[in-house]
């Protein structure tokens, strides 16, 4: 009878550690990925200014295109939370891309090497951006999945443990997924 | 379907290794046998030893030995070359580690992955391919060769490869002191030799059959299909892909580097003049994979 019972605590307390754990191995999970979007950010932020020096020379009257990109930076870099983040860099996104748009009407900015190395630089920062924010919202997805469902939610509350932010898209502007159909 | 397909290439990888290592022992003992008197002891000996250093060559630098027999060029992670840049979105997108990256000096366009799993694995690209696509479409051939490394179906190509090429490369060698052993026997007359020459080269007449079908299972269309589609979820833009298959049908530049070894593992078929749909075949052919990527576009 008290074998049981005690058989019974320890069985509890195994799993309860062991839940404890995997919300642990989560959190830093989100916290690393969140730090690679961040690196990316930056990146960001430092290559446009960059980018706006190499072609204000040849954009004259684009002034507005060039304003509304520094304007975007200053806001995106003000975002704390990712729920901030989210759709202050999707601006950033549109108004760097404005400026891709435009410098097809300038051949000669489209024949500059530092112009073309910066835009294949903020191009591939961008990727890296979009892509690692795929894979940051699917951890916190799993994590808070796993701290809300019963019967763990009872030890996530036990222990502290609170839900995290998704790094929020504009949903317009985001690639869906394809559907991949393998039966034909 | 992606853990039945790894699954399946570990399987395959196991058979391989298994029947060369049963052909070149047997091969051996037979050998040894025509040789010398209770010859077949040594024979296996010498034969396992072969076919172990064979296994562990394919195994642990089985791409480095492709790479260079094709003359590739490592990309310098630090110079931030575009293609770099894609081949780390990938892995990103993937979550895979990323890869060693090369540059294959061909004016064909064409492109290949090398390895045994994805932390060892090797990305090359013909110099003929980085000038004929742009960004997105690069992106999605390098897109599909990162998922030839997710589903391990570098793995499989790669032992077969190198196996495959050893055995070629001692065919071709027996061949040929088989016709030298020959005219020497008419000469003076010793005998013996050639006689072993003989079975040699029927043995390697066997085998040829046997490493062309091995070859041909290394790329079942079906793989090349599902790399299409990994690689659409990966760029999430099957469009990309589906161009540069468009653009890849639409030339025809004859590959300089390219050997029969390394042709299983390329993105699309090196051997111009090459009917797709004929029974030696290594890829499907082309208009088919686009179909099925511009479908995915549309149903999304």
């Amino acid at each position: 009878m008290w074998f049981g019972i005690i058989g019974a605590i320890v069985l509890v307390v195994l799993w309860a550690i062991s839940k404890y754990n995997s919300f642990i191995v989560l959190r830093n999970r989100i916290e690393n990925a969140w730090a690679q979007i961040n690196v990316e950010l930056k990146r960001r932020y430092d290559l446009i200014p960059n980018l706006i020096e190499a072609v204000k020379g040849y954009m004259k009257y684009e002034k507005e295109v060039l304003e509304s990109v520094t304007n975007a930076r200053a806001a995106a870099m003000q975002a704390k939370t990712p729920a901030e983040s989210g759709p202050a860099e999707d601006k950033l996104t549109q108004a760097v891309h404005n400026i891709f748009v435009v410098m097809e009407n300038y051949p000669d900015l489209k024949a500059n090497e530092n112009v073309l190395r910066l835009q294949e630089e903020l191009t591939t920062t961008e990727n890296k951006i979009a892509f690692s924010r795929q894979f940051y919202n699917d951890i916190v997805m799993r994590f808070n999945q796993s701290i809300q469902t019963f019967p763990s939610s009872f030890f996530a509350n036990l222990f502290g443990f609170k839900a995290r932010e998704y790094f929020e898209v504009d949903q317009a502007q985001v690639k869906d997924a394809p559907k991949v159909d393998l039966t034909i | 379907m992606i853990y039945e397909q790894i699954a399946s290439n570990k399987r395959n990888s196991f058979l391989l290794v298994f029947v060369f290592t049963l052909v070149i022992v047997s091969a051996c003992y037979f050998i040894g046998e025509a040789w010398i008197k209770n010859g077949g002891i040594l024979g296996i000996f010498i034969g396992s030893f072969l076919s172990l250093g064979l296994f562990l060559i394919s195994y642990y630098s089985g791409d480095s030995v492709l790479l260079s027999s094709v003359g590739a060029k490592q990309v310098d992670p630090n110079s931030s070359s575009q293609l770099y840049n894609v081949v780390k979105e990938m892995s990103i997108s993937s979550g895979l580690t990323m890869p060693k990256v090369y540059i294959v000096p061909d004016p064909s366009p064409n492109a290949f992955a090398a390895g045994r799993d994805p932390d060892h694995a090797s990305l090359a690209v013909n110099e003929g391919l980085l000038q004929l696509l742009n960004r997105e479409e690069l992106q999605g051939v390098v897109a599909h060769e990162m998922s030839h490394i997710q589903n391990r179906d570098i793995l499989y190509a790669t032992i077969v490869a190198v196996m495959a090429g050893m055995i070629v490369l001692i065919a071709s060698f027996f061949r040929q002191s088989w016709f030298f052993g020959g005219s020497r026997r008419r000469n003076n007359d010793s005998g013996g030799g050639g006689g072993i020459l003989l079975l040699l080269g029927l043995i390697f007449a066997v085998l040829a059959p046997i490493v062309a079908k091995l070859i041909q299972l290394a790329i079942s269309r079906q793989r090349e299909y599902l790399a299409d589609a990994s690689a659409a979820m990966m760029t999430r833009d099957p469009a990309g892909l589906a161009n540069a298959l468009r653009k890849l049908q639409s030339v025809s530049i004859q590959a300089t580097t390219s050997n029969d070894a390394v042709a299983p593992l390329y993105f699309t078929e090196p051997r111009l003049h090459f009917n797709p749909s004929s029974l030696f075949a290594t890829h499907p052919p082309i208009k088919d994979r686009i179909d099925r990527l511009e479908h995915m576009a549309y149903i999304k």
